[in-house]
């Protein structure tokens, strides 16, 4: 089991015939992911790659049945990409792109939110199931199918934390990319919210990393609702105050979105929190007694 | 991005925010020029303010009065060319490149003004405080009912009524409450039309015969949107930023100098802050924050190497990598053909995993350069703690 991608995921690419749209088209296909197909405004009616290309999202949906796009349009155009796809009711939308402004994403936040859609991203690297699927740029196959579900704002943390658990046996039922800006479309008490729910998640690793205060808030939900063994990590307990740390969201301003607040709170709600990334694996392992 | 204070009142002017009369000096004799020019149009003192990027100019001796020509040239004198010292400078302060000097106000009431994001809810927020002139952390954390606030629906915009709710939230004078109305929505017009990040007034003032004025002024800019702002771009200050970061930041690299002795090199920014953390775990201190990115060429690694070299109190290297997109071959050549080129002599220690792991540590291995491997991360930061340790100061 698993949640938002699987074997029914019928999915498009937003800027597929860039070179990262292409690449990436043919990582997940590769993976398992029924990719049918891509928008460039422009090429409509042409293939690449084999792949019919639409000239709007509304267009692919009609002709292919898409229920999932992958965003690699660039950030100038990425904000209007995610509101075409919102339009086009495609029900989950993962955006990678990195650098879109943020009076741009509080537009688009202000439509995402109460919109049927679902926005992962962005600045993310997407979404797998192990096995079954997956929409993002993660390499495959460091994954092993299993019940473990991830929720990370990084990329590389979140490769990191699969790594560690792949090693040990450890399988994996979902990992959810949330992405590194201030403002994104799926927070962790959502991802939090979903693997609680799923019947093929057993346990729940978090990672989080510095700024605003979206883990305290998915902490609160830990402690109300979720008796499954959750691990927690918070990257950044050595970042100064004030400074962007490469992702757009990583900043401790105003007193607000340090690691040691993040950690206290997910401490008391019973998370097991690790100091060290180097844990991960094996207090998880721990956790659910493998 | 950061600018100055004459840039940003600057800025403000354009959208019609009242500010004190002033000009920008970068001389001794500009400087007084600009205040001898003050005085003659009847000022009755004038302010000489230090242009650096830091907060807590004042309390570091870096903002004077002055009532007389006499009296606005020596404060001139002790302040530019200064190494400005605040809370926010560091120890080795910032030095005084240029001044900005003002007429003076009749001040009734200091007061506070900021927009920022609130990122728990995704919309900017209007900020008003009574508590002008303090740090607003300060006030956030022991009196947050002290701060009155507005969320902005980005669909309208500012409201006017917001504005008067604020305006009279401040207690402003019946009188004021006009001209807060159009200062306050002039703000969030320069916000939104420049794309910054963060605008504070701090303090925003009421003078004896009611009038208004940004007396200070601060915005920063959304480094994601400069795309779009090449004049705003234009304002950037390199002399005030960390001339490591300025080198880096030419080569696209996500660098951040910080005050420790292992330097470190990491693809994905969490796994880079995450990097630090471990290093401090295994006793260590980190030297640098640096993302290298996902797909990092061979030019990039060698200049990173330039940059982490440069800073003279690294003694070891850690390099963390996770290969997903960027191939650890491909890292792996290049790290040893940058080692090989600037003949480094600090101990490098590489933790790789992931696409290609295995030639990339043959290639390591091959190089006969003098590389210390980690199995796991752990491993590696123990073994970089102690390579750092072993290096003689």
């Amino acid at each position: 089991m698993s949640v938002l991608v699987d074997n029914n995921t019928r999915l498009i690419v937003q800027g597929i015939t860039g070179k990262e749209g292409t690449f990436h088209a043919k990582g997940c296909a590769e993976y398992g992911t029924k990719v049918v197909g891509g928008v460039t405004p422009g090429k409509g009616g042409t293939t690449h790659e084999g792949w019919p290309v639409f000239n709007t999202v509304q267009d692919a949906v009609a002709s292919t049945g898409a229920n999932a796009t992958m965003i690699f349009v660039p950030p100038p155009f990425a904000a209007d990409a995610i509101l075409e796809a919102e339009d086009a009711g495609i029900p989950l939308i993962v955006c990678i792109t990195e650098g879109i402004p943020t009076i741009d994403m509080i537009k688009v936040w202000a439509k995402i939110k109460s919109s049927k859609s679902r926005l992962i991203g962005p600045n993310c690297p997407g979404v797998i199931s192990p096995g079954m699927a997956k929409i993002g740029i993660m390499p495959g196959r460091i994954h092993k199918q299993g019940t473990v579900g991830i929720v990370s704002r990084s990329g590389t943390l979140t490769y990191e934390a699969v790594h560690q658990l792949t090693q040990r046996g450890i399988g994996q039922s979902t990992a959810i990319g949330i992405g590194g800006d201030p403002i994104i479309g799926t927070t962790h008490i959502d991802a939090m919210r979903l693997l609680n729910e799923d019947p093929g998640t057993e346990a729940i690793i978090m990672i989080g990393e510095i700024g605003g205060t979206n883990e305290e808030a998915a902490a609160a939900y830990v402690r109300e609702h979720v008796k499954k063994p959750v691990v927690g990590f918070i990257a950044g307990q050595t970042a100064p105050p004030g400074r962007r740390m490469g992702h757009a969201g990583a900043i401790i301003s105003g007193g607000q979105g340090t690691a040691a607040d993040k950690m206290k709170a997910m401490t008391e709600a019973g998370i097991h929190v690790v100091v060290s990334p180097a844990q991960i694996g094996e207090t998880m392992a721990k956790a659910i007694g493998k | 991005m950061k600018i100055h204070e004459y840039q940003a009142k600057e800025i403000l002017a354009k959208y019609g925010v009242p500010v004190p009369r002033g000009e920008v000096a970068n001389t001794p004799e500009e400087a007084a020029a600009v205040a001898r020019k003050l005085f003659a149009e009847g000022a009755g003192g004038v302010v000489v303010k230090a242009q650096i990027h830091a907060g807590g100019r004042g309390k570091g001796g870096g903002v004077k009065v002055a009532r007389s020509r006499e009296d606005a040239e020596m404060h001139v004198k002790n302040i530019l060319g200064m190494q400005l010292v605040t809370h926010q400078t560091g120890p080795q302060g910032q030095k005084v490149q240029r001044l900005l000097i003002e007429e003076t106000a009749a001040i009734d009431r200091e007061l506070y003004l900021g927009i920022v994001l609130d990122r728990a809810i995704g919309k900017l927020v209007f900020m008003a405080s009574q508590a002008g002139g303090m740090e607003i952390e300060e006030v956030a954390a022991k009196t947050p009912e002290a701060i009155y606030k507005e969320s902005i629906d980005p669909a309208v915009g500012f409201g006017a009524w917001q504005a008067r709710k604020l305006a009279f939230a401040l207690g402003l004078k019946s009188t004021q409450i006009n001209q807060a109305v159009a200062f306050f929505q002039s703000l969030y017009r320069a916000f939104i039309e420049t794309d910054s990040s963060l605008l504070e007034i701090n303090p925003f003032i009421t003078t004896k015969d009611d009038k208004l004025f940004a007396l200070d002024a601060k915005i920063n800019f959304d480094d994601n949107a400069l795309f779009r702002h090449p004049e705003i771009k234009a304002l950037r200050d390199v002399a005030e930023e960390d001339p490591l970061e300025v080198e880096a930041s030419k080569y696209a690299l996500n660098y951040i100098k910080l005050d420790g002795t292992i330097a470190c090199m990491v693809n994905g920014a969490g796994l880079a802050m995450a990097t630090m953390d471990i290093i401090q775990y295994a006793g260590g201190s980190p030297a640098n924050f640096l993302d290298v990115g996902g797909g990092a060429t061979q030019e990039q690694i060698e200049h990173a190497f330039e940059i982490l070299l440069s800073d003279k109190n690294v003694k070891a290297i850690f390099i963390n990598i996770f290969g997903g997109i960027l191939r650890v071959d491909r890292l792996a050549t290049g790290v040893v053909a940058a080692a090989r080129k600037l003949n480094v002599t600090v101990p490098i220690v590489l933790r790789l995993e992931g696409t290609n792991v295995e030639e990339g540590r043959q290639i390591l291995k091959d190089s006969g350069l003098n590389f210390q491997v980690g199995a796991t991360m752990k491993d590696a930061a123990d073994l970089v703690v102690k390579a750092a340790v072993g290096v003689k100061a």
